[in-house]
Parts: structure tokens; C-alpha cells; sequence
């Protein structure tokens, strides 16, 4: 375990570096000088040249690279060009929302998606379990931007039960501001979630070793939680993972609905300010949650099941 | 019921009638009205071709038969108590203490994910709600009995790290933890290779020598069956068509299909030039719904009008032995 451990940590190291390179790149690759955007089309071209001279932007490429990857490194993410703060303090004002409604929406989806999967998998074949797979696929056909609006017309406005836009700052501010954005980003998620256990869930009650566990007279409660669910979970963590990066992006367009002063909207303020070192931060470290919930993924799965350690481990 | 009551009987099953569907009112039967029964400290081998019913009536003296399988009618007798009749914790009871079962394929019988130690001490706490040390110490004892050598360092190990052979020992283990007095053993040795086998095989019958535990070994191959069994019970289309002592059985088969499975058992002698070994003409028996007659009439050699109206009932031909073919096989 202590092996596979250190080698899947070297992997994520390696995963970082190449995330900060691909988006490095990409912004090389944005047409149009950041210096002219900055400063608007009318300044003098000497001023243009001074500030690239002191932005670093007229030395080769692969030492802008070097001088990108060792600040990155440092943690010094830089300054805004527009919103005339540091990055880390614009990036920190606004990460409180976005990591309470990824978090939260997460925790819906596992739950909803994880009970419901089950349960179909235990029923599989039945009007209920026919029934949250219809339901499941329409989740999955309906857009959350969408499904946001109609929670906010619905408990928003005609109930009352929840304020449609937002943000209040706590636990209980959160609760009561996010609960219908989470809804919204998880309801897709429940989909999947409760597909994949549904499918894995029914492969294992059908193997063997749940026969014989039950051949030796123990308990259905017993035979799920300790024989099934255990080799049942381990794709649905994958996929939960790979799902936690849709989560991110849903998040920007979640939070313009329900107005959530959070990441994903700081996000698309820079992208229309042309303000490219917060967009370069924001999907540094979007990538680097994504990167980070692989890594939980695959400890969680080799803590789960001895043969995903071995394989890695020797190969 | 009183009158099956056989006290040297262990397992009795009566007019065992399974089938198939998802509505109580649209099954297809799959076993058509079996009896069968094991003695004491005997070992009854159940042969027969894939779908004949062989899997589907051991799993359903444990009352394990999969998803849309249902018995129909019929009794199930274990050392006096309705087995079919039990209630929920009955049930569980009676499957923990009573019968033990190993399978056909050991590499998916064990629960990949937890250590041998773990699954052992697991069922022999639920059996005999001993304590965890007592347990551990059992479990050291019972893998010596199956002849696995440094049995605490297996106990630490997953199923995955131990070989085909080794993990079908576990299992057996696990089956005798608590000196169950019947042994379901389904198709136990068929992913093995044929040392591994021979091993398995004699292990098996050490444990009725020594424990008088009862097995019930179902298996395709009439060489295993030959070499293991006291009595023998073969199956076609859900019905027994013949059983018996073995050596009756083997010596002196009445029924064609028995006949035609005891001459493709292969041997161990070089055949002659253009040698064929006997095979059983016609596919196995489909999914179709059996109507009526002797469902092996279409692939038998001596299949003849009146194969349409046998009612597949055994007749006494010899010494406890019965057939369903009321021609002798000629």
C-alpha cells in the first residue's frame, strides 16, 4: 500500500506539472497582445514596450515557461490586471461559495445517486427500478441552467422556501443560499452515479461469492453492506472523480443563474475582461481539484480492493 | 408429510417441481417433479448435461435458486424439518449450521476484496457466534484439516494471492466450519486442472470418512461420478431418468442417456486408428417448454412412437435401482 502510495502521489506531481504547461500554452496560443488589452489601443507604443519589457513577455518562451512554472510553484499566482488586486486575495474573497456548492452538490449526488442505485440494483427488473432509470435518464436530458430556473420559480418564488439568488457567508448562509444550485448541478450527477452503482451493483449479486455468502446463512443486510456494496463501489468512485471536473463547469453557469459571488462567476467576469492571469489561476486550480479527486479516487479504490494495489504497484 | 419420514435419510426431496419467470403465472418449468434422496454419511452424485436441472435442484435445498426462479410444488425434507416451510431466521440458521456449499469456479466464490482470515472468522461467528480469537483459532485448525500448510500466514492473505487448488480448499473450510452434517459440492472440480482434481476429490471423500458428513456432488463428468459416489441420480430435461448404487448403475445402465454418457467418458488408453469416441447425437435440450414424453426421445438411438407417451416415472430395474425408460434401453 505504502508503495502504490507513493507512486500514485509521484503521478499526481507529474499530472500538476503537465496541467500547468497545457495551460501556459494555451494562453501562448490566445491571439491578440495581453500588454494592448491591458492598456487599451491608444497608449504610445514606447509605454506598450516598457510594460512587456517588465512583464517578462519579450524574453524567449521557455524562459517565460521557467519563470511561469517556479512562481506557480511558490504559490505566487500574481496580480489581476483588472480588478487591481492580487490574485490570491480576488481568488480567496470568492472560494468559499464555489467549494461549499461542489461540495454539497457532491454530497447530494452520492447519496441520492447512491441509495437510489441500490435500491434498483436490489429491485432490478421491477416498475420501481424501470422507474428511477426513466427518471434518471430524464435528469440526465435536462441542462442544470434550466433546472436551476425552474427550483428558483418553484421553492424560490412561489413557495418561498428558499431566496433565488446570492450568497450568504456560514454554514447556515450556505445551506440556505446553495441548496437550490446544489440541487441543480447534482441532479445530473445523481444519473450517473445511480447508473454506474446500478449497473456494477447488479453484476456483483449475481456473482458467486454473494451466493456463497449467502449459502452460509447470513443476513441480506449483511450480504449487501459487506460482500456487495464494497466491490460494487469501486467504478462509481471513478466515475464520480472523473465527474467531479463537469461539477467545476457547471458551477460557472450555476453560479450567474442563482447570482453566487463564487469562482465559476469570477471566472466568466475575467473571460470578458480579457483578464488572462485570473483566468490562467481559476483553471490552474480547477485542474488541480480534478487532479486532487483522481488521487482520492484511486486511494480510496486501492484501500477498498487489494488487487487495484497489486496491479499498479508491480506494473 | 409424515409418511417420507426415513430416519436414516438425510435429505429427502419429494415431487420437486422449479421453474422460471417472472410471473407467478407465466413460469416455464425447468424441473419437472423430482425425487430424490441422500442417506446419512453417503456421498449421491447428480450428473447431467448443462441445463438439465442438476445446479437448479441443489440450490434449491438451500433455498438459493436465482432471480425469477421459483419451486413450484414439492417438499423439502432435512433431517426432519420442512426446509421449504422455514421461516426467515430458520432459514438463515439452517444454511449456516447445517449444509455447506462450494462451488463450481474458486477464482469468483471468494469475495475478492477481503482476506481469507476475514471471510472464515466472518461465517464462523455467524455460525457459532464464537468469539473472535476462538473463531481465528478454528480457522487455523480448519485450513490444517484441508491440508493448506501455514495456514496463519494464508489467513492474512486475499483470495487473489493463493492458486485455483488452494482457494477451492478455502472454501471447503469455510463449508465445514461448523461440521455441517450435508456438503453441497457443484461441479467443485471442474475449473481445476486434473491433479488439483484428484486432490480436491480426495479430500472430499476423507471428510465424509472421517466427519459421516452427507455430500451431494453434482457434476457433467460420469469418471468423477464413478469414482466418488455411492449412489448416483442422472438427470435430462429436469427429470431423473436413472438412479441407483453406482456399481449398478455404472455396471448395468438401463436408460439410453445414462447408456450413451457412461460410453463418452473418454480413458486413458491410445485409441485405435479412425477410433471415434461415442458421442450423443442431436443438441442439447433447448429453452423450449417440455410438453410431454421422454424429453431424450429425439436424440436416442432407440427412440420409437411410444417415447411419446412415457410418463417418466422411475421403475424398479434391479436392486434400488430404477430407470424412466420403461424399454430397457433397447
Amino acid at each position: 500500500m505504502l508503495t502504490y502510495l507513493f507512486r500514485r502521489l509521484l503521478l499526481s506531481v507529474a499530472q500538476l506539472l503537465g496541467l500547468a504547461i497545457v495551460v501556459f500554452l494555451i494562453l501562448q496560443a490566445v491571439p491578440g497582445d495581453p500588454v494592448r488589452i491591458m492598456l487599451g489601443e491608444r497608449v504610445p507604443a514606447e509605454l506598450v514596450e516598457t510594460v512587456r519589457e517588465r512583464l517578462g513577455l519579450n524574453e524567449p518562451m521557455l524562459t517565460q515557461l521557467w519563470m511561469y512554472l517556479t512562481r506557480f510553484a511558490t504559490g505566487d499566482l500574481g496580480d489581476s490586471v483588472t480588478f487591481g488586486q492580487s490574485i490570491q486575495t480576488l481568488v480567496a474573497s470568492r472560494i468559499e461559495p464555489s467549494a461549499y456548492l461542489i461540495t454539497y452538490g457532491l454530497i447530494l449526488a452520492i447519496i441520492f445517486g447512491g441509495v437510489l442505485g441500490v435500491f434498483a440494483a436490489i429491485r432490478s427488473g421491477t416498475v420501481a427500478d424501470f422507474t428511477i432509470r426513466i427518471l434518471a435518464t430524464a435528469l440526465l436530458a435536462m441542462p442544470a441552467f434550466w433546472v436551476g430556473l425552474v427550483l428558483a420559480l418553484v421553492f424560490g418564488i412561489a413557495w418561498g422556501l428558499f431566496p433565488v439568488s446570492g450568497y450568504q457567508p456560514g454554514l447556515v448562509g450556505a445551506f440556505r443560499t446553495l441548496t437550490l444550485p446544489a440541487i441543480a448541478i447534482a441532479l445530473s450527477l445523481v444519473a450517473v452515479v445511480l447508473r454506474t452503482l446500478r449497473s456494477s451493483m447488479k453484476r456483483v449479486l449475481d456473482s458467486e461469492y454473494v451466493e456463497a455468502a449467502r449459502a452460509r446463512g447470513y443476513s441480506e443486510g449483511r450480504v449487501l453492506a459487506r460482500h456487495a456494496l464494497r466491490n460494487a463501489v469501486t467504478p462509481t468512485i471513478s466515475i464520480v472523480a472523473v465527474v467531479v471536473g463537469f461539477l467545476i463547469g457547471g458551477t460557472a453557469v450555476i453560479e450567474q443563474v442563482f447570482s453566487i459571488p463564487g469562482l465559476g462567476s469570477l471566472l466568466v467576469q475575467a473571460v470578458e475582461r480579457r483578464d488572462y492571469p485570473v483566468v490562467q489561476a481559476i483553471a490552474l486550480l480547477a485542474g488541480a481539484v480534478v487532479i486532487a479527486a483522481g488521487l482520492v479516487a484511486d486511494l480510496l479504490q486501492a484501500a477498498l480492493d487489494p488487487r487495484v494495489r497489486n496491479t499498479i504497484s508491480n506494473g | 408429510m409424515n409418511e417420507h419420514m426415513n430416519e436414516n435419510q438425510l435429505l429427502q426431496i419429494y415431487n420437486l417441481r422449479i421453474g422460471f419467470g417472472t410471473k407467478l403465472n407465466d413460469v416455464n418449468p425447468i424441473v419437472h417433479g423430482l425425487n430424490l434422496s441422500i442417506s446419512r454419511g453417503r456421498i449421491l452424485g447428480l450428473v447431467g448435461e448443462s441445463g438439465s436441472g442438476k445446479s437448479l435442484t441443489c440450490r434449491s435445498v438451500m433455498r438459493l435458486l436465482p432471480d425469477g426462479g421459483h419451486v413450484l410444488s414439492g417438499d423439502v425434507i432435512f433431517d426432519g424439518h420442512d426446509v421449504l416451510g422455514m421461516s426467515k431466521s430458520e432459514l438463515l440458521a439452517f444454511r449456516s449450521t447445517q449444509v455447506g456449499m462450494i462451488f463450481q469456479d474458486p477464482f469468483s466464490s471468494l469475495n475478492p476484496t477481503r482476506r481469507i482470515g476475514s471471510q472464515m472468522i466472518e461465517a464462523l461467528r455467524t455460525a457459532l457466534s464464537l468469539s473472535k480469537k476462538d473463531a481465528q483459532l478454528r480457522a487455523l485448525s480448519l485450513l490444517e484439516q484441508v491440508d493448506i500448510s501455514n495456514p496463519s500466514a494464508k489467513l492474512r492473505m486475499y483470495p487473489n494471492e493463493l492458486s485455483g487448488g488452494m482457494r477451492q480448499r478455502v472454501m471447503l473450510a469455510i463449508a465445514l466450519g461448523a461440521r455441517p452434517s450435508l456438503l453441497i459440492a457443484d461441479e467443485p472440480t471442474t475449473a481445476l486442472d486434473t491433479t488439483t482434481q484428484a486432490q480436491i476429490l480426495s479430500l472430499l471423500r476423507r471428510v465424509r470418512d472421517d466427519d459421516g458428513t452427507s455430500i451431494l456432488l453434482v457434476s457433467h463428468d460420469f469418471g468423477v461420478i464413478a469414482e466418488m459416489c455411492d449412489d448416483v441420480a442422472v438427470m435430462y430435461g429436469g427429470f431423473i431418468v436413472e438412479s441407483g448404487p453406482i456399481e449398478e448403475v455404472y455396471l448395468r445402465p438401463r436408460h439410453p442417456y445414462t447408456q450413451a454418457l457412461i460410453a463418452s467418458v473418454p480413458t486413458l488408453a491410445i485409441p485405435e486408428r479412425g477410433y471415434r469416441r461415442p458421442t450423443i447425437p442431436g443438441p442439447p435440450l433447448g429453452t423450449l417448454p417440455y410438453t410431454s414424453g421422454c424429453p431424450f426421445a429425439s436424440r436416442c438411438t432407440f427412440s420409437r412412437a411410444e417415447c411419446e407417451d412415457v410418463s417418466m416415472t422411475l421403475l424398479p430395474v434391479g436392486p434400488s435401482h430404477t430407470s424412466a425408460c420403461p424399454f430397457g434401453g433397447e
